[in-house]
């Protein structure tokens, strides 16, 4: 093996002509390919000495067969010299800075000047400071001046023109004069452009020789019909030798000097066009077909690029894909997988002792499932285990061997979901091969992963080696990412049904007997029910609260406000109408409910404190068993939500239309104001301003009066109520529009204005302002939208439509440059931050030196928290 | 009023400057374990270095307020 050697530094020059025709086996000088036989032609472009990739050949450069020979390259002796496209912009600089002079060519800076340059370049490479600033300047002091401090000449200006051209006055500038003028630059001047002479001369920029890569980069393919289809590589370089023979023909033959430019101007265009196929102001090369040529240039760039598709990135194997489903009966830590997949994806075990027969086992069953696919022997041999040959195949297996066996219950894989936004987004889960075609999920790790089950597709990745396991579950298990590093606070927990499954069980009233309230516990390992609550007629009773109870770790006290808080002007405190107020004793929830803010990813206070406060394992085990109980107690429940629920009594019905009809006359009385001038304007707003806003704020006030009254009619039991105060999902806002009143639709924050001439629709009168004509919804979505409402409501809808695909794109690429910019700063373990030369960037981690994810909501620590776990709260006073 | 007049130190939003002593830096420099060049930098031309007449290769002290930790202390290096 080759020794590993260390990069010192890297330097870039430009490529000499002499360095081009030095590491060139061939001088290509045909545009033609291959011979009538098919055969590649000499010094054509696909020379035999540039390497081959025909099956039965051999390179005639270095004897190697196609795959063994890594390819040569070649070069095209161009008529003329032309300009390469990526130094446009330098060469203009430098052409700028130099003295025109037949028998000068140095640049317009007095000794003096450049000295002082040329030493505070020195000066900033010895701090590692970039010189581009230096240079810049350098090149703008130039450029102003007009005449040469060294040979007097007079200087013309000179332009520079999109995407090729220079101009000096009127005359143009062809390549072959500008390299002349740069071979004039005398050495020691060339520091001053920021170029090393010994790498870099100013005249390379200005291709005389161009490079031909080997074949091996631009490979033929043969069509099913026999029939070469060369690279779109391979096509640039036939059209640059075709014009470049023509050009050579026509000035050897004097052809006028207007064919001759009109040669070169096209000469320049291939050569340009071989490097980059989408310079700006130059028409991009095109196959027949009407599909841009991929040259160069884009074979680099972008995402499918060379950099970010091939090497960055690659695709891998022992992965699966398949769509998700959720199934609240795993543990948040395990991934349900199917058992088509399970005998796809397999693990190399290695044959000792110890698990000689577990393998053997194994092999016998073959393809079917806990079996195995593959036998490594010791001689290196690899055997396909089949249904056919496993028997044999179990027989001679011996220590040492490798199998490679399929995926069982209890494996490490990595489990991921794009886009990978954050490091939650890949995380280690055990195997649990099921039935059926769909990764299984616990609904509770949907969160971190920002996965739902409408369609949504994961990967998995199956752990090869035993380092890996072990990394992946030191750092990668889920049961140790349930805090997020984003605000401290647990993103792994109760969404939708388990939510709405808590608040229905742990709710006043709720009495289940022995039998129920074991049947709710079966998934848990709890089999003993503590003192029942209540005995009637001797038989005892268990209410959701003592239930819920048996999950808790054991030595829990918390106190807290539910979500379904009011926020009441003065708390009542356990005496609570609504039971809002969570208290739990000694593990013991003796008040208040368990809802969005108890046991919901990002806010669950109870799952914050268990897992902030017991081991993982014992975090993982409540959220487990939360999740369990919750879908046991709403599936006992039972648990709706129709058509019907958004019903409200005729009474209910007056009374919106009354409203709504309130803040219609108010409206008026508004705009009558505004008409006869006895409006006063706001602070700061103009007077059309403060009509538009006192509209929208009684508008606004109409809704909410329409949605209280709505919900006051439905009552607490309506299960969209029950969904939306216990945080499950939905607002009352939502509720609102569904029974009550759409409200109003808006354009950026305004009333919908836009349309003809004084008003949105030929519907309304010119100059209305009224709440109808502006995109006002006074119907329901149950009732339904009338055709004015309809389009206002559509215009609405478009907006947010369009904002959310603007924000998504924007946001993404903006996360992509803060990562590529931060991606190498590390805390050290003194706390600062630096970046990989230890240059300080802070002196102290977020200037408090906490590390996010073990922090308390941000904040180094939850003092009230700990007075609390010290002095104690008798009385229940203290709050989290 | 004139440019030169104003004191940007005096502004609310501009933390505290101070030039260290020679002493004093290399203690910092000790402490963090850093070369001159490895620390953050400011320029001579910059308001507030002007102000308490650092000159290149001064070492800065900037006491800071912090959304974090209330006050933060950190060390800036002045180049030309």
């Amino acid at each position: 093996m080759t020794s590993l050697k260390r990069i010192g530094r890297i330097k870039f020059g430009l490529l000499a002509p002499k360095e081009i025709r030095r590491m060139s086996v061939v001088k290509v000088i045909t545009a033609d390919t291959y011979d009538d036989d098919g055969f590649p032609i000499d010094m054509g472009l696909m020379d035999q000495r540039l390497g081959v990739i025909d099956p039965g050949l051999r390179c005639k450069t270095c004897g190697n067969r196609p795959g063994a020979c890594p390819g040569h390259m070649g070069h095209i002796e161009l008529a003329a010299p032309v300009v390469h496209v990526g130094y446009t912009k330098l060469i203009k600089k430098i052409l700028l800075s130099i003295c025109k002079g037949e028998n000068c060519g140095r640049v317009k800076l007095t000794e003096k000047e450049k000295k002082e340059f040329l030493n505070r370049m020195e000066e900033f490479r010895e701090n590692d400071r970039p010189i581009t600033p230096i240079v810049e300047e350098m090149f703008k002091t130039s450029a102003k001046v007009m005449e040469c401090p060294h040979c007097g000449e007079e200087q013309i200006e000179i332009k520079f023109e999109k995407p090729t051209s220079y101009y000096e006055g009127d005359h143009k500038l062809m390549p072959a004069e500008i390299r002349k003028r740069f071979e004039k630059i005398p050495d020691e001047d060339i520091p001053l452009f920021g170029m090393d002479v010994n790498v870099a001369r100013p005249e390379w920029m200005m291709l005389r020789v161009l490079p031909v890569p080997p074949v091996t980069a631009r490979p033929s393919i043969t069509l099913e019909s026999g029939q070469r289809s060369e690279d779109d590589l391979t096509h640039k370089l036939v059209d640059i030798l075709r014009i470049n023979q023509r050009f050579q023909e026509n000035r050897e033959a004097g052809a006028p000097q207007l064919i001759i430019e009109d040669l070169l101007e096209l000469l320049q265009y291939h050569v340009t066009t071989f490097f980059d196929n989408a310079v700006s102001g130059v028409p991009s090369a095109r196959h027949r077909s009407g599909r841009p040529l991929k040259t160069l240039s884009q074979r680099l760039k972008g995402k499918e690029g060379r950099f970010r598709g091939s090497l960055s990135g690659k695709r891998v194997n022992f992965s699966a894909r398949t769509v998700i489903s959720p199934e609240p009966n795993l543990s948040i830590n395990e991934v349900g997988v199917p058992k088509a997949i399970a005998e796809e994806l397999t693990l190399p075990v290695v044959v000792t002792e110890r698990n000689i027969e577990e393998m053997r086992e194994c092999v016998r069953r073959g393809p079917k499932h806990p079996g195995a696919n593959y036998l490594r022997r010791i001689d290196g041999r690899r055997i396909k285990i089949t249904e056919q040959n496993a028997e044999e195949v179990a027989e001679t297996i011996e220590y040492g061997c490798r199998v490679d066996r399929h995926l069982k219950d209890g494996d490490i894989v990595l489990f991921n979901r794009q886009p990978s936004l954050h490091r939650m987004s890949i995380m280690a889960h055990r195997v649990k091969v099921m039935p059926h075609r769909t990764f299984r999920i616990n609904p509770a790790v949907c969160p971190p992963y920002n996965a739902d089950f409408d369609g949504d597709e994961m990967n998995l990745h199956v752990c090869q080696t035993e380092e890996a396991r072990a990394e992946a579950l030191l750092l990668m298990d889920v049961q140790r990412n349930i805090l997020s590093p984003r605000f401290g606070g647990p993103i792994i927990g109760g969404i939708h049904d388990l939510i709405t499954g808590m608040y229905i069980l742990t709710r006043r009233g709720k009495m289940f007997d022995e039998n129920s309230a074991l049947e709710l516990l079966r998934k848990t390992d709890i089999r003993k029910l503590p003192e029942p609550a209540e005995l009637i007629d001797g038989v005892p009773y268990w209410n959701g609260k003592q239930i819920f109870s048996q999950i808790l770790p054991p030595g829990l006290n918390l106190t807290f406000n539910a979500k379904i808080c009011y926020n009441c002007d003065k708390c009542r405190g356990v005496d609570c109408e609504r039971d809002a107020y969570v208290v739990i004793r000694d593990s013991q929830l003796l008040h208040g409910v368990m809802d969005e803010a108890a046991v919901g990813a990002f806010k669950g206070k109870v799952l914050d404190r268990v897992v902030k406060e017991y081991p993982n394992e014992t975090a993982r085990k409540f959220i487990d068993d939360m999740s369990h109980l919750a879908i046991r107690s709403i599936m006992s429940e039972g648990f709706s939500f129709g058509i019907d629920d958004e019903d409200i009594p005729k009474d209910a019905k007056i009374q919106i239309d009354e409203a709504v009809e309130l803040a219609n006359q108010k409206i008026h009385k508004l705009v009558d104001a505004y008409e006869n001038d006895e409006l006063e304007p706001l602070p700061g707003r103009s007077l059309d301003e403060t009509l538009e806003m006192k509209i929208m704020q009684e508008l606004g006030r109409a809704r909410d009066e329409t949605g209280r009254t709505a919900e006051r009619f439905m009552g607490k039991d309506n299960s969209a109520v029950v969904m939306a105060v216990s945080g499950a999902r939905g607002s009352m806002l939502n509720l609102t529009q569904m029974a009550a009143c759409v409200g109003q639709q808006s354009v950026r924050g305004e009333r919908i204005h836009r349309g003809y001439i004084g008003r949105t629709l030929p519907h309304f009168r010119r100059n209305d302002l009224g709440a109808d004509a502006h995109g006002f919804v006074a119907s329901s979505y149950k009732t339904g939208l009338n055709p004015t409402e309809f389009f206002f409501h559509a215009i609405g809808g478009r907006e947010g439509l369009v904002d959310t695909a603007v924000r998504t794109s924007k946001s993404g690429y903006f996360q992509r440059r803060m990562i590529n910019a931060l991606q190498d700063l590390e805390v050290k373990y003194d706390g600062t931050v630096r970046e990989t030369h230890g240059g300080l960037v802070q002196f102290m981690y977020g200037e408090d030196g906490v590390d996010p994810s073990k922090s308390d909501y941000g904040k180094a620590v939850n003092v009230k928290r700990i007075v609390e776990a010290v002095v104690g709260d008798e009385k229940g006073a203290g709050r989290v | 009023m004139k440019k030169k007049d104003i004191d940007v130190l005096k502004h609310e939003l501009v933390p505290e400057h101070v030039v260290m002593d020679d002493k004093e830096a290399e203690r910092i420099m000790r402490e963090y374990m850093v070369s001159k060049a490895q620390l953050p930098k400011i320029k001579e031309s910059d308001s507030a270095a002007k102000q308490i007449g650092a000159k290149s290769g001064d070492i800065i002290k900037v006491i800071r307020k912090s959304q974090t930790a209330d006050r933060f202390v950190s060390y800036r290096i002045t180049i030309k």
